[in-house]
């Protein structure tokens, strides 16, 4: 554990060496403001007109970070993009692999290093939270499970991009990659409705976004977090393969 | 504290290392000399752990490998072809990240991390970027990094590249001071360095061992016989005839003829130092003796002998080479 952690937090130290947290943290201040701030507007808007009675959690929070999702598809390719593909080409692979770790403690290291990164970007979004609840009476257990939402979902991004770092030393080859599998996988489910029954399930369930709407109502449901968990770990497990080839391949 | 057996490393349809053995001692320096892509590194990659053989097997301090890989690295101090260095990390910070996770307890690190920065001679850089260093820094700290955890096996992969000649001598130094508590294992491709840091050399070419002794043992045993190189002033006499019938010498060559000068290779039978007879030889007939010196094969020609046979002959095992190889295992 000790050893994970010291990679992990090399990994974090690293980011905030380069431009690269910077940029990330900056990016999703800048979006996530501009989402909250627009929304708002119209939530603003639709209080005004008199009609029902208009819900702080499902009218403002909740669309803020449905939109926001939207960011991570930039973001956290940069974030993932150099985890393997920067240690192969600087040759720092090798003091990793000859150094007394195992394989599986190196890439743990690494997601949670990344994990750190997304969880500090996360973090921002605590502000304009805090304002709600500064000048509005939201429910706090839905954005809980919001946030344990984006986490999942966080993670399952960044084992697949930790996955398409480790096939590659070029790191615009793997940031390309990972952003055009994560676009894919976030769209896939678009030509649902017009498949068949099977079809259409398979596309629903592949669908990462689908899984996280329960989650920003306020439900945690097993099918959801066996998706992103297995998901998370299968990532994880096929990274620990190409680590393992790489070793091979020499 | 080195034990190989037939290690055998492919890729793909390429071999890399072809069954070589060899075992090096403890407290030993041990030189592996070959060119360009003979397979120094990738042995070197074996043994350190960074790639599994694909057949055979090696121990390092009595810990198998593959079997058991945590146990050899933590014995294990490397420093590859390319020094791995975190660019954006102070020298300072990446020797503390190593030796963490190298299992250097955390109280000791600081100590630990001073005394090899000490050592290598890189504490004056310690807050530079390592992306800024230059090559024999780079070089130096990648030293340091593989000498943090005071192992008992050091596996440097050309270690004084890119080095001036002041540095290159320092580094030698080191490694010389290093040997004895520690075995050593170096690769290069500057012979002199093999012939003065190492006390046993192993020369591979095309993944196999071709030769494995010590350099002395290598540049005289390798002839079949002793030569002198003597250059004298005959004063008009065949000195060539004249020497060639003196005892114990098996056979002259004139190699050079001007001016009244004979420069000539004599051949005596191994194990027969005929020099002070040549000398007497050359004095007594009234002759002028220029120049008398052994000719002692260098570790460039034992080493370009042994390789190019094996070019010439590839199918067949070299005949004349394994002659030096001495019962390794």
């Amino acid at each position: 554990m000790s050893n994970v952690l010291a990679i992990a937090q090399k990994e974090l130290k690293g980011y905030f060496a380069s431009p690269i947290a910077y940029i990330v943290l900056g990016f999703f201040a800048l979006m996530f403001g501009f989402f909250f701030y627009s929304l708002l507007l119209f939530f603003d808007r639709q209080g005004m007109g008199g009609g029902p009675t208009v819900n702080v959690n499902e009218q403002l929070i909740r669309p803020v970070f449905l939109n926001a999702t939207v960011i991570f598809l930039f973001v956290l390719p940069m974030v993932t993009m150099r985890t393997y593909a920067e240690e192969k080409r600087q040759g720092t692979m090798e003091l990793l692999l000859t150094a007394p770790l195992t394989d599986l403690q190196i890439i743990l290291g690494k997601f949670l290093g990344a994990m750190g990164l997304f969880t500090a970007m996360l973090a921002l979004s605590l502000i304009h939270i805090g304002v709600v609840f500064w000048r509005g009476n939201p429910e706090p257990l839905p954005i809980l499970t919001t946030y344990l939402g984006l986490l999942l979902m966080g993670g399952c991004f960044v084992s697949l991009g930790l996955l398409i770092s480790s096939l590659t030393r070029n790191q615009i080859v793997a940031g390309m990659a990972t952003f055009g599998v994560f676009l894919m996988l976030w769209v896939i489910n678009w030509i649902a409705s017009f498949t068949g029954p099977t079809t259409q399930a398979v596309l629903n369930y592949l669908s990462i976004t689908d899984h996280l709407d329960d989650f920003t109502r306020g439900i945690i449901d097993t099918k959801h977090l066996v998706y992103y968990i297995s998901f998370i770990a299968f990532g994880l497990f096929l990274t620990a393969r190409s680590v393992d080839t790489e070793r091979w391949r020499g | 504290m080195i034990e190989v057996e037939h290690l055998t490393k492919r890729y793909g349809p390429v071999t890399a290392v072809d069954d070589i053995s060899f075992t090096v001692e403890k407290g030993e320096i041990l030189g592996f000399l070959g060119p360009n892509g003979a397979g120094k590194t990738t042995t070197m990659r074996v043994l350190t752990g960074y790639m599994p053989a694909t057949e055979g097997r090696a121990r390092v301090a009595g810990f198998d490998v593959v079997e058991q890989p945590i146990q050899a690295k933590r014995r294990t101090g490397y420093l590859p072809e390319t020094p791995p260095l975190y660019t954006d990390m102070s020298v300072r910070d990446y020797l503390l990240f190593c030796a963490r996770i190298k299992g250097i307890a955390r109280g000791d690190r600081v100590a630990r991390v001073s005394a090899v920065m000490e050592r290598t001679r890189v504490t004056e850089v310690a807050i530079r970027q390592c992306g800024k260093l230059s090559k024999g820094f780079r070089q130096r700290v990648g030293l340091a990094q593989a000498l943090l955890n005071n192992p008992e096996v050091l596996i440097l992969d050309e270690p004084t590249a890119g080095l001036d000649p002041k540095q290159i001598i320092e580094t030698r130094e080191l490694i010389k001071d290093l040997a004895g508590d520690h075995t050593v294992v170096l690769s290069t491709h500057i012979l002199p360095e093999v012939s003065q840091t190492c006390q046993r050399v192993v020369i591979i070419n095309r993944g196999k061992v071709v030769a494995i002794d010590t350099p002395d043992n290598l540049t005289s045993r390798l002839r079949g016989s002793e030569s002198q190189f003597l250059q004298v002033d005959a004063r008009g006499a065949d000195a060539a005839a004249e020497i060639g019938a003196l005892d114990g010498v098996t056979g002259v060559t004139v190699t050079d003829q001007r001016n009244g000068l004979t420069a000539l290779e004599v051949a005596s039978l191994t194990g027969r130092d005929i020099r002070q007879e040549l000398a007497a030889a050359v004095v007594n007939r009234g002759w002028g003796l220029l120049e008398l010196r052994p000719m002692r094969m260098s570790l460039e020609d034992v080493f370009l002998t042994l390789t190019t046979i094996e070019a010439d002959a590839p199918a067949t095992p070299p005949a004349t080479p394994s002659a030096p190889t001495t019962e390794a295992a």
